[in-house]
């Protein structure tokens, strides 16, 4: 049997579940083990129920699962509102001194973690690292690492708190260490992997790519992006802007790209309505821009801390007009460092707008994952060359070929005028109202569609390749999803997975080629109404026969899906 | 040498007697004073007939929303410092549906010249009322007059501490050529709010009404005096003040940012080195 652990840290907003969060998933990644993390939180600063899931096993994770095995109660409410999920082994910690829960159970054991804080460092600040000790005591996780990670994120400030709080570690580690556990997870040799966050990585891609200016309003679960950039901005040479709403947002980043730089914004619904126009106006100057989009669930400010897969077809139709674009859809953050290179690369061959949908599952939880390369990093810029520019008689900005791409340049690169104008306008760029000419530079820019669709790779197909029975899925549901297939595979359920990350355009031959095969074509999606099977069946005309859905707020389980198989797929019609 | 040859752009379709002509001609005049070569200027505007004016000269020109010339300017002067930014945008565009972004620009203070023709009305849309068309004023729109105070953008940018705010009237076209000039040499940003009228909508504030009540301000006017400057900005009706209101000389934008000591942004190159130090933080 595989080690398959669970942790819940649960209690208030403002009580340090991410300090707890983010130390415990560092020492196990640091001990060899791979970690899933994920978050879910109420829209306040103060209070509410919120926690921190920490999946831990020997096998790379890429979901979450609900059942508990170790539940790390900061209040009264996180036991009442987990009781149900837990294991019958399962421990609950909690400070008996202050927490009085209200029925028995052998599993509640107290750790007194505020009154044994306050006896080594005289403040109940440091309750947080008393109860991440005890927590590697009952697993006999050996402190060591601890000792290292406190010195990181502390020695430079004052070398004391470390001591101190090595000293709570250790008194919690010494409460919890004769638990007798089942289940041990001992540090072993370090994969050399890293944890990391899907916002962290867009951003990291981003630098990678060559970045030079941002500028976005805060939004969740966009903000995460911001808070990365903003913080190497220095180091990097980038400029990052806090913009006074999401139209500026989009408007400056238009402005940057025209001026010669690769440039990126990110928001969330609400934040990427007002930015539409400025997605239009991108359309309509060719000038290369990357936007992520963090979806949570709607309509209007819906639940903004929450999960879902629902702007997808709005991302495909926003911006008046027609017109070019690319949408990309990360399955992980490991696949977000490279697809946010694609996606740069991209804009700037087709002087298009790349759109990267991630969500608040992608954006917030913890992956461990192989460490990126940044040699496999390669910045294409598709500008006109100095010599080009130079043997240039006149310039013409919207200049016609067979392919649409048109040669770019930017203001100061040459003696040339770079013209931009958001009306319609001629192959200077200049505002025209000529209306053959319309057709023309309407054919020119949609034409470009031809040779985008060629760079759009394959979605990943995994399972039983002879399988009748296909999921469809894309975006962050994969790791979900993969886990779901293993399990029904396991139980010799023949299915499919085809798990797409490049969403438009659609790669319409191999699609009707490949999904012609199967009896079952079952679209399982973040959202209410299957929104990228919908855009399929509207390219293809092939419909999906089964549908499985969650629009709860929350993510898929594996096991989620693997239920709703067997409730909409296997007994269909029964 | 720069000429006037270098600035002449496309033919114009503003109506004839048109306002904006004198900011065309002004603002061309300046250039070619200050020497400045067209590929040395950038011209941003938004949409409005004010907005066409790069067109009709000769510059890069990033022509784009209704209301959003601020932010790609900003934007482009945070890229390339090197470039002269110019944004010729109308009252409606730049009060109205730009508001926002006229309110924090003058927080950040980029060096840029924003020119604003303003004709206290629509005249793209035909004659509906601006925010700074007069209380009271009749349009087919507000056919009980206009309910609410003009917008005073003076004023305002005067309490926001802007760095430069001149008033300009084609009417004195020496006077609007030196404000612009005086504008693009100041570092930082320099609002111009020209008084332009508009001969085929708004048949109010013509060029005779202007004259009748517009002044320049005398030679011993300090614009450096903040109470002063909001007493002039508060003016209008019998007597408008024409002329620099307000200076305050303060960092400009992109001077405060430590990123663009090393030259423009446009210019530099990501030291992709560093990225593997970064991979550590994650480990």
């Amino acid at each position: 049997m595989n080690l398959d652990y669970n942790i819940v840290i649960g209690g208030k907003a403002g009580q340090g579940l991410q300090t707890i969060s983010d130390a415990l998933s560092k020492l196990f990644l640091r001990g060899g083990y791979e970690v899933f993390t994920s978050q879910d939180y109420m829209s306040r600063v103060r209070g509410g129920h919120n926690y921190f899931m920490i999946r831990i096993s020997e096998l790379p994770l890429g979901a979450q699962q609900p059942k508990i095995d170790l539940l790390i109660s900061l209040d009264q409410e996180t036991i009442d509102i987990h009781w149900s999920d837990l294991k019958p082994e399962a421990f609950i910690f909690y400070d008996g001194e202050s927490i009085h829960p209200a029925r028995e159970d052998k599993r509640l054991k107290s750790i007194p973690w505020d009154r044994v804080a306050s006896a080594i460092g005289g403040n109940t600040i440091y309750a947080n690292t008393v109860a991440v000790g005890a927590c590697c005591g009952l697993l006999n996780f050996d402190l060591s690492l601890m000792a290292g990670l406190l010195q990181e994120a502390f020695a430079k400030k004052d070398p004391k708190i470390v001591e101190t709080n090595l000293k709570c570690a250790t008194a919690g580690y010494d409460l919890a260490k004769n638990l007798k556990s089942k289940v041990m997870i001992k540090p072993g040799k370090t994969s050399g992997k890293m944890y990391i966050t899907g916002s962290e990585a867009i951003g990291l891609g981003a630098i990678a790519s060559g970045l030079k200016f941002y500028s976005g309003y805060p939004m969740t679960p966009s903000t995460g992006i911001l808070n990365f950039l903003a913080g190497k901005a220095d180091d990097f040479g980038m400029v990052i802007e806090q913009a006074e709403d999401e139209i500026a947002a989009i408007n400056l980043v238009a402005g940057a790209s025209y001026a010669g730089v690769r440039a990126m914004t990110a928001t969330s619904g609400g934040g990427f309505c007002l930015m539409t126009e400025g997605v239009s106006l991108i359309g309509c100057i060719e000038t290369p821009v990357v936007l992520v989009l963090g979806q949570r669930p709607g309509p209007s400010t819906g639940l903004p801390t929450r999960t879902e897969q629902g702007d997808l077809e709005f991302a495909l139709s926003a911006g008046q007009g027609e017109f070019p674009r690319f949408i990309f859809a990360p399955r992980t953050p490991e696949d977000a460092f490279y697809l946010t290179q694609k996606a740069f690369n991209l804009a700037d061959k087709y002087q298009v707008l790349s759109l990267i949908m991630s969500d608040q599952h992608l954006a917030d939880s913890g992956w461990t994952l192989a460490k990126f390369d940044p040699d496999k990093i390669k910045i294409e810029r598709y500008l006109l060359t100095e010599q080009e520019l130079a043997e240039l008689k006149e310039y013409r900005r919207y200049d016609l070929n067979e392919t649409g791409i048109s040669p770019r340049t930017i203001p100061g690169a040459s003696r040339h005028l770079v013209i931009a104008d958001s009306d319609e306008h001629d192959r200077q760029g200049h505002i025209t109202e000529d209306l053959q000419w319309r057709e023309e530079i309407v054919k020119k820019r949609l034409i470009k569609y031809k040779s985008m669709r060629e760079e759009i790779s394959r979605p990943v197909k995994y399972g039983d390749s002879a399988a009748k029975t296909v999921l469809i899925g894309w975006g962050s549901t994969y790791g979900a999803m993969k886990e779901a297939v293993d399990i029904l595979t396991a139980k010799n359920r023949k299915v499919v997975m085809l798990h797409f990350n490049e969403l438009w355009p659609l790669p319409l031959e191999y699609l009707e080629r490949e999904l012609s095969q199967y009896d079952n074509i079952v679209a399982v999606e973040n959202n209410a109404t299957a929104q990228f099977m919908r855009i399929v069946s509207g390219q293809t005309g092939i419909l999906p026969t089964h549908k499985i859905l969650r629009f709860n707020g929350q993510p898929f389980y594996p096991q989620l899906i693997v239920d709703l198989y067997k409730k909409e797929v296997l007994d269909y019609g029964h | 040498m720069v000429t006037n040859k270098d600035y002449v752009g496309q033919e114009s379709a503003w109506c004839p007697g048109c306002g904006n002509f004198g900011i065309l001609s002004a603002l061309q005049k300046a250039l070619v004073e200050l020497n400045l070569e067209p590929q040395q200027v950038l011209f941003v505007s938004g949409i409005g007939q004010a907005s066409k004016l790069p067109h009709y000269s000769r510059g890069h020109v990033f022509n784009g929303l209704h209301g959003r010339a601020i932010p790609p300017a900003i934007a482009a002067k945070l890229v390339n410092h090197e470039l002269n930014v110019i944004i010729t945008d109308g009252d409606g565009g730049t009060y109205g549906e730009g508001g926002n972004h006229f309110i924090h620009a003058i927080r950040r203070n980029p060096d840029i010249t924003l020119i604003v023709h303003n004709n206290q009305i629509y005249g793209l849309t035909k004659g509906q009322a601006s925010p700074t068309t007069d209380q009271g004023v009749i349009t087919k729109i507000q056919a009980r007059g206009v309910p609410a105070p003009a917008f005073n953008p003076l004023a305002v940018a005067i309490a926001l501490n802007a760095s430069f705010v001149a008033r300009g009237f084609v009417g004195e076209p020496e006077q609007l050529k030196n404000l612009i000039k005086q504008g693009i040499q100041h570092k930082g940003l320099s609002l111009i709010d020209v008084l332009q009228p508009c001969v085929s909508f708004n048949k109010i504030n013509t060029y005779q009404w202007y004259r009748q009540r517009a002044y320049k301000l005398p030679a011993d006017y300090d614009p450096k005096d903040k109470i002063k400057a909001m007493e002039k900005a508060a003016e209008w009706g019998e007597h408008i003040p024409l002329g620099m209101l307000y200076l305050n000389p303060r960092p400009a934008y992109e001077e405060q940012q430590p990123v663009l000591r090393n030259g423009p942004l446009v210019k530099q190159k990501t030291d992709t080195t560093k990225i593997a130090a970064i991979l550590e933080e994650f480990c």
